[in-house]
């Protein structure tokens, strides 16, 4: 993986994965409207070039914490299609043995901690998490996903600022989506980017295009190098947009439609495929073998999980305690 | 004053008299000295020149284990508490403390939404070994530095809760509860600290205890038995242990012959030891500190009658503050504690 610049097998692999979770989020959603899904879903079209360029950038022992909004970044990071798909049917083979549910998705294995669902709740577990790389000499580092919103709740001081006393190995990666819930971002903040407030705790900050996967990608290549290099955290604002409302139940109204339609222009996939088609790395038939390959990958992960066992009723009371 | 304990009673035991920031403090340097993963995090538990914490526990530990391992952290208790808990889920096992118990509301989601859940919420694949040392109980602090808030987290599954009454209890559940996969919380009763110089509270017990030089670990959800006696059942925790104690003494020059349990862990919660005494005595008088709405001795009363109604001769009673802040002049606060001469009016009218 270089430094800069991924290389073209990279490059596909980052395309496949931003596909994979947009085609997710599709089905997740009509097996929603289908009734097949029990509970609430907060979804991330839109949103992918995030989660895919910051995992991009990570080590296999990295660890990221996610939010309400988790599936692209489970997704991304490698969490399995098919232990995912299964939590969201609340199954016993569910990533949290169904348990979890769609808000708290997550895998340690595969390098991220269950999602945190109160916002802002998950940035300090980063902060703590990062420290105990930091005092175990691991060469790992967090990348701890919040949004917008998130910026503006107490613990995001608290643990950024600690974070940066300690020079832990974490980066705080905010999708500024805009709006938390139907509160624009400009009602809630008077500095102009999330980024600014990076100058407070005395460490880096950058606000970079996150509708732009390769961007990402490199703005988190060098925010992690400097963590993982003992620098200290950096907090990195990626701007994108979440083409859904907030939750299933919200169509969204508090945003004009000129504005989505403006946003839509800018979705991360179709950019990056233009792009990658122009440079010769992607043609129409790669294309439609990936998108086959994913159908295929999703189609047996929601047979599998329909198929799989329930938990028993009882399976309620396991797991509160260990030992 | 002075509680029974194992070690008074075991003649290898070289004789200690330690307070309960003696004991505590030895028990956290113990746990550093056998376990590398454990670290401190608190506010001013390791500042050169500073005083140990609040209450003096960490004195002295900075020194021997480096700021490394001592980590004094900025005021922000929900940020020590969410940072204890992902060091806990990243292999640490950290002690992390709040000055006061009543800072812990700051933590609450941290601690009842994180700390608590996250076993849960993975389907039983991550452990949260870390311990959340808190100061409670009213010493005319007023009503911000005073409360005593155990049933809150006895409410909350995922969370143990120890509520150690005397130095020895006090070093035994320590070292268990750093050495426990789950997180606990950990609460200390500022008038049983006992420590000498410039922290000594006014009007604090000098409540020592024979502490053994060997090692031993007290484990959690077994109940003590102070003092066997036939006619009644009191039941406390932390400070209150010692106020039945005094009014069993009152009680017998009266004929009642008081049986006085502390309960050492509210979370796990030895019932068998409480049902036992209550199926013998017929009676059931739960003290506690905190306010008397919701406290745990509701909890207490409520498994009681469960399982052991037809054994009572009597209501249940709760000694306990009443439903209100806790007040700051000393009369007033004299007044919301539970105090010696309540337990013996409530002991008498119940087996009159």
């Amino acid at each position: 993986m270089s430094e800069t610049r991924p290389d073209a097998e990279h490059r596909v692999a980052m395309y496949r994965s931003m596909v994979l979770c947009r085609r997710f989020e599709e089905r997740v959603y009509y097996l929603f409207l289908e009734g097949r899904l029990p509970g609430t879903i907060h979804q991330s079209q839109g949103q992918e070039a995030a989660a895919v360029g910051v995992c991009s950038a990570l080590e296999a022992k990295d660890m990221i914490t996610s939010t309400h909004r988790p599936h692209s970044h489970a997704l991304a990071r490698g969490v399995s299609v098919n232990s995912l798909m299964a939590e969201l049917f609340a199954k016993t083979a569910g990533c949290c043995g169904g348990k979890g549910g769609s808000m708290h998705v997550g895998d340690r294995d595969a390098g991220m901690l269950p999602a945190i669902a109160i916002v802002g709740g998950g940035i300090p577990l980063a902060a703590g998490y990062a420290l105990a790389f930091q005092y175990l000499h691991r060469p790992n580092i967090v990348a701890c996903f919040f949004g917008d919103g998130a910026a503006n709740i107490g613990t995001f001081h608290e643990a950024v600022n600690m974070a940066a006393i300690w020079d832990l190995p974490v980066v705080f990666v905010c999708e500024n989506n805009k709006y938390a819930a139907s509160t624009g971002v400009e009602k809630s903040m008077k500095v102009k980017h999330v980024s600014d407030r990076a100058a407070a705790y005395g460490i880096p900050g950058e606000t970079a295009d996150g509708n732009d996967v390769e961007t990402v990608y490199r703005s988190m290549r060098r925010a992690g190098a400097r963590a993982r290099q003992g620098q200290g955290p950096a907090l990195l604002e990626l701007e994108t947009y979440r083409f859904a409302g907030h939750s299933r139940s919200d169509p969204g109204h508090y945003r004009a439609s000129e504005e989505v339609a403006a946003w839509k222009e800018r979705d991360p996939i179709a950019l990056y495929e233009a792009r990658l088609c122009a440079e010769g790395v992607l043609d129409r038939e790669k294309i439609s073998a990936i998108a086959s390959e994913i159908e295929n990958q999703l189609e047996k992960a929601v047979e599998l999980a329909e198929q799989a066992p329930s938990p028993r009723s009882e399976d309620c009371l396991t797991d509160v305690f260990a030992n | 004053m002075s509680l029974p304990t194992e070690a008074a009673s075991n003649p290898r035991s070289p004789a200690r008299e330690m307070t309960m920031v003696e004991a505590l403090r030895e028990a956290l340097r113990e746990e550093m000295r056998r376990d590398q993963r454990v670290i401190l995090l608190g506010e001013d538990i390791g500042i050169q020149g500073g005083f140990g914490g609040a209450f003096t526990v960490t004195l002295g530990l900075s020194e021997e284990f480096g700021h490394r391992r001592v980590i004094d952290t900025p005021i922000s208790e929900a940020g020590i508490a969410g940072v204890a808990t992902g060091a806990a889920l990243g292999g640490l096992r950290p002690v992390a403390d709040v000055q006061y118990g009543d800072f812990l509301f700051l933590a609450m989601d941290q601690l009842a939404n994180n700390a608590a859940k996250l076993r849960y919420m993975s389907g039983g694949k991550l452990t949260v070994p870390m311990v959340f040392r808190a100061p409670v109980g009213a010493t005319t602090r007023g009503s911000q530095h005073g409360q005593s808030l155990e049933a809150f987290f006895m409410h909350v599954p995922g969370l143990k809760v120890a509520c150690p009454s005397n130095p020895y209890d006090g070093k035994g559940l320590l070292k268990t509860a750093i050495r426990d996969d789950n997180p606990v919380m950990f609460f200390e009763h500022k008038l049983l600290y006992g420590s000498k110089g410039a922290r000594k509270e006014q009007s604090g017990l000098q409540v020592t205890a024979v502490v053994p030089e060997e090692e031993y670990l007290i484990p959690f959800g077994q109940a003590k038995l102070l003092r066997s006696g036939r006619d009644v059942t009191l039941v406390a925790s932390l400070l209150m242990v010692h106020r039945p104690m005094e009014a069993a003494k009152v009680l017998e020059k009266r004929d009642i012959d008081a049986e006085v349990i502390d309960v050492r862990t509210l979370v796990p919660f030895d019932w068998e030891t409480v049902f036992q005494s209550v199926r013998k005595t017929g009676r059931l008088i739960i003290v506690e500190e905190d306010n008397l709405t919701g406290g745990w001795g509701a909890e207490v009363a409520a498994r009681v009658a469960e399982s052991c109604i037809g054994y009572l001769d009597g209501p249940i009673l709760r000694v306990a503050a009443p439903d209100t802040p806790v007040p700051f002049a000393p009369v007033m606060e004299n007044f919301y504690v539970p105090s010696v001469e309540r337990i013996v009016a409530a002991a008498q009218d119940l087996v009159a």
